[in-house]
């Protein structure tokens, strides 16, 4: 095996994205697009969450905006986003040498492993309310983290055979590593070079603002909390019809709902827990039925 | 005599499993092999972020062969017998065994089984994949599409027995002899024959140290070679250091700047940023002593650039983590510490109110406490109200080690005096053996109420720990309310004093008669659901809120009040026993001190001291001696039943006795007035030196005199004069407790 080399480093936020795509298309991804809900984690696109259960081989790649209503903040936290992106691969079963694949995508969207400290530290993640956990690392450059690996274990509170190797990559935080930039909105979004250039901020800092008020100052509490005893029924309705696909989209809806009334603070703690266990009950209750489902199709 | 190698290769083991899987990798080797019947003369292991590796020397090549004798039934036994011994020997037919002759039992079978021995190679084949089968991890995990556990997908097994390949295979994972070095600085894969050109390759070409001590060592020189040359002294963190030994195959110290307007933020702040989230060590500069605007990273590898944009990254990466700090900071300081103490109404503690509620027992109590150990009460409650606001800090939600500390930087921001501002950081202390106890009065006495409302409140609610299981830690509580009694010489005598005293007692008690209320209320509403009066509905709304209030299961307190405060007590006194014991003190000079039923622990101490040096001496030891001849003596009259209730002792009756009785008597009744004093004025040594003056007379005493006089009042005169000495030398301790 020869000593590892980096690419040339790439020329924008967007760039990083198309390296990413290209690179793990080549490893037999299937090169999905984002999911079209609002969620709060790539790791509950059906593609990882819902294709991580049963017995059925698997592998998968795409960009997930996420939002995180309590996160925003207006636009004045260089950190800090109600909505960014993460990059998310799936690969099921995991092969033998998913971290050489995962170190090699880092050198792919420029990262010199000769000059930068890239070290697996441990993490264990996990994420209650889809039931699901796993064991891996976070992945830190230079003490920064710039990914979460994990080897799922469990997902919608089910043994998972064969196991997934998850690997999410906080885009933004990638790209501000690379591009040694301090401020995200300050990210080049395409090529500086281009005709027409454009920054992170030209493309989201308004969003970010207008979002902010939205999350914090304008949304409609009573009728979120009517919108989330609505989708919870539609889920368990479309449960009870053996239908876990919408069901399960339906509890993603709850989740991001209960996410837009925790933001203003409406709710109190035994309300927040009671909220938890609801969403909790509708997301494990989708994804053990498609597990049945998918092993039924396997056995036909 | 042979050499094995072994090394279990895995994707990256976190740091803190390693070196205990280390020992336990070795140690079940060990077992298998000596169950096995091998030996060796050496047994060595190494670990490391990716690999666990045990070499064996001077391994016998192959166990030896052996013979065991099992005995059977006697010649002509039922069929039975005979199929059953078969069967555990092992044989296929009773010709296979020998017949041996006993004179007394007569012919009986005998199977002779031998077992040849077995080439080490099959042991080790067969010994290896059973341990990483049972291999026990704290988190453990599968992969692929295998069944096997491991802590990381396991990659590669390293088996070499004298050059050669140790065949076996776990879970399709074969053993071989080929190991990888560094992913950047040489990969490898390595072919490895023995133990020397294993350490040689790996070290070498390999770029990896392969044990904690070569690492840790490389990580001290760096450290060292570092500071040097910058001017810096590394702020000592053993704990981290193990940390990072774990974290890097190829470790390599670099240097990190960061921007000096952080050092505004307080130092234990900078300290614990660099520490939980980053992993560096923070410096102080040599001349000023004071942190400075540097960190030290370990980094695994040996950069192209000499580390230069690794230590930029890193610099970055801790900007945007004390950017948080400073956040944090301020945000905290444009909050009054009395608006963050009115927030503690929200968080629970346990089932004994709010940590708000809390705080007013505590402040109450503090109150109290405050003159008693020297504190002005004002400052005590004050600083009792403002101890636990810190909890709801931004700060410390973030970093929940620094409780205490930062409440102390808020309470000097909104300046209150130093005392309540010391007091608010030392109230959590003492934090463990080695932890100091607060030694400013005002920090003494919040110490003191917020231990001892913890404690008698958990008592109440039966949250005692059990066994092993202290999750509160109310053991160190304890031990901590002893220890800042005992190290600041602080008298407060505990049964008649703080616990009856206690707010907490008293809140306990108002919500024993509240929950008696409700258990009243309740029983009126279900009879009003019962006759139809109210709906379900309604019960369940008026009664639910209550029920979860005043759960019917707690304890009838008010009845237990006496025997939560007893029990306590005995629970202070086992620490303190443990205390001294640890001090180097005799326990049983300690349970013949507690006999006494002191409940001063400053007092106790000082008898036990005191006790120790008497017995000590010639004269202490012999009295001792006199004590246990008159304490057997009554002990066997007690026995018997014969030992008058009312003994008094005549003096007409001594008038008319020899000598040596008429001079103990007279110095029994000397030395009776005698030690009052001392004991009045707690001089402790006085008064056994005092009871000294016993030793001859006593002595004199049972050389001459017969207790067992045939007139029948002499007998019990004299049975008075022993109680007499017994109940003289208690009055300092219980002497029947000391061994000897």
């Amino acid at each position: 095996m020869t000593a590892p080399e980096a690419k040339s480093k790439p020329k924008s936020f967007q760039d990083i994205i198309l390296r990413l795509q290209n690179y793990w298309a080549k490893q037999g991804c299937a090169i999905l697009q984002p999911y079209d809900m609002e969620v709060g984690a790539g790791t509950l696109h059906p593609a990882t969450v819902l294709r991580a259960l049963g017995p059925k081989e698997w592998r998968a790649a795409y960009v997930q905006p996420s939002r995180r209503p309590k996160d925003a903040r207006y636009g004045e936290n260089p950190n800090r986003l109600g909505h960014y992106y993460q990059y998310q691969v799936i690969l099921k079963p995991n092969p033998a040498n998913l971290q050489d694949l995962y170190l090699e995508s880092l050198y792919e969207i420029g990262i010199d492993p000769t000059v930068h400290d890239i070290r697996f530290v441990e993490d264990d993640w996990e994420n209650p309310t889809v039931g699901a956990w796993g064991l891996g690392w976070e992945v830190w450059c230079d003490g920064m983290e710039v990914s979460q690996y994990t080897y799922f274990q469990q997902v919608g509170g089910l043994d998972v055979f064969p196991v997934s190797g998850e690997l999410t990559y906080g885009l933004e935080r990638l790209a501000m590593y690379v591009f040694g930039v301090d401020n995200v909105y300050d990210l080049p979004f395409n090529d500086p070079g281009s005709d027409v250039p454009l920054t992170y901020g030209d493309v989201f800092l308004e969003n970010e603002k207008q979002q902010s008020a939205f999350n914090f100052e304008h949304s409609d509490v009573e009728m979120l909390k009517r919108w989330f005893a609505d989708c919870e029924n539609q889920s368990n309705a479309l449960r009870e019809a053996g239908k876990p696909l919408p069901a399960y989209d339906y509890a993603l809806k709850a989740s991001h709902t209960f996410n837009l009334i925790d933001a203003r603070g409406a709710i109190s703690p035994t309300e927040r827990q009671a909220y938890i266990a609801r969403v909790r009950d509708l997301a494990r209750g989708a994804a053990a039925q498609w597990a049945e489902q998918e092993e039924a199709r396997a056995g036909a | 005599m042979a050499e094995l190698l072994l090394e279990i290769f895995s994707e990256e083991i976190p740091a803190r499993m390693q070196a205990k899987a280390e020992s336990d990798l070795g140690a079940a080797l060990e077992k298998a092999l000596g169950e096995a019947g091998l030996s060796w003369s050496a047994l060595e292991t190494a670990s490391g972020p990716r690999r666990l590796t045990v070499f064996v020397d001077g391994l016998t090549e192959r166990s030896a062969d052996v013979k065991e004798e099992r005995k059977g039934p006697k010649v002509g036994a039922p069929d039975k017998a005979i199929e059953g011994f078969l069967r555990s020997a092992g044989l296929s037919d009773i010709s296979q065994a020998e017949v041996r002759s006993d004179p007394k039992k007569g012919d009986f079978y005998v199977a002779v089984i031998e077992t040849p021995g077995r080439d080490a190679k099959d042991i080790i084949a067969e010994a290896v994949p059973a341990i990483i089968r049972g291999f026990h991890w704290p988190k453990s995990m599968r992969w692929g599409k295998g069944e096997l556990r491991w802590v990381r997908p396991l990659q590669r097994i390293t088996c070499v027995l004298d050059g050669q390949i140790v065949p076996f295979d776990v879970d399709g994972l074969a053993s071989g002899n080929e190991t990888e070095g560094h992913r950047v600085h040489g990969r490898g894969p390595y072919t490895v024959t023995s133990r020397k050109d294993y350490e040689a390759q790996l070290g070498g070409a390999g770029h990896v140290k392969l044990t904690r001590d070569e690492r840790r060592q490389v990580i001290l020189e760096g450290i060292e070679k570092v500071c040097a040359e910058a001017g810096l002294e590394w702020i000592e963190d053993k704990g981290l250091l193990e940390e990072v030994v774990g974290l890097a195959e190829w470790p390599v110290v670099v240097l990190g700047n960061m921007d000096p307007d952080f050092l505004a933020l307080p130092p234990e702040v900078i300290q614990l940023s660099m520490r939980t989230h980053q992993k560096y060590f923070a410096v102080n500069d040599k001349k000023t002593g004071k942190l400075a605007p540097n960190f030290i990273v370990v980094a695994n590898i040996d950069a192209a650039d000499g580390g230069k944009k690794l230590a930029e990254g890193n610099s970055r990466v801790l900007s945007a983590r004390l950017d948080d700090a400073r956040f944090f900071w301020d945000l905290d300081k444009a909050k009054p510490l009395e608006e963050m103490a009115e927030k503690l109404s929200t968080i629970a503690f346990k089932n004994l109110g709010s940590v708000r509620d809390k705080v007013e027992r505590v402040a109450a109590l503090a109150r109290e406490l405050a003159p008693k150990v020297g504190a002005d009460p004002d400052l005590a409650e004050r600083a009792a109200r403002l101890a636990k606001a810190d909890l709801v800090s931004e700060m410390v939600g973030e970093f929940p080690e620094l409780q205490g500390m930062m409440g102390r930087y808020y309470a000097l921001e909104a300046g209150e005096p130093a005392a309540v501002a010391d007091a608010i950081r030392d109230h959590y202390k003492p934090q463990g053996p080695s932890d100091s106890v607060p030694t400013n009065s005002v920090g003494i006495a919040v110490a003191l109420a917020d231990k001892l409302d913890t404690l008698v409140g958990f008592w109440a609610i039966d949250e005692k720990p059990t066994g092993s299981k202290d999750p509160f830690a109310l053991r160190r509580a304890a031990l901590g309310v002893v220890r800042i009694l005992l190290e600041n010489a602080v008298r407060l005598p505990l049964r008649s004093d703080f616990l009856r005293a206690a707010s907490i007692t008293n809140y306990l008690l108002s919500r024993e008669t509240e929950r008696k209320a409700y258990i009243e209320a309740h029983r009126e509403l279900l009879s009003l659901y019962r006759d139809g009066q109210i709906s379900e509905r309604t019960f369940y709304e008026v009664s639910g809120p209550l029920a979860v209030k005043y759960p019917v299961a707690e304890n009838d307190w008010f009845s237990q009040v006496e025997f939560v405060h007893e029990d306590l007590l005995s629970f202070f006194a086992d620490r303190l026993k443990q205390y001294l014991r640890d001090q180097g003190q005799r326990h049983d000079l300690i349970d013949a001190v507690f006999a006494l039923g002191e409940d001063d622990l400053v007092l106790i101490t000082r008898r036990v001291e005191a006790l120790g040096a008497f017995l000590d001496t010639e004269d202490g030891a012999n009295l001792l001696a006199g004590y246990k001849r008159a304490a057997n003596i009554l002990r066997a009259e007690e026995k018997k039943g014969e030992l008058p209730e009312d003994l008094s002792v005549n003096a007409g009756l001594i008038a008319k006795g020899p000598a040596e009785e008429q001079a103990l008597a007279k110095a029994l009744t000397e030395v009776q007035a005698a030690i009052e004093g001392p004991l009045e004025a707690e001089d402790f040594t006085g008064a056994m030196a005092e009871l000294a003056r016993l030793r001859g007379p006593v002595d004199a005493f049972f050389e001459a005199v017969m207790v067992n006089d045939d007139d029948a009042a002499v007998r019990a005169n004299r049975l008075a004069l022993l109680t007499q000495i017994r109940d003289t030398l208690h009055r300092v301790a219980d002497f029947s407790r000391i061994d000897g």
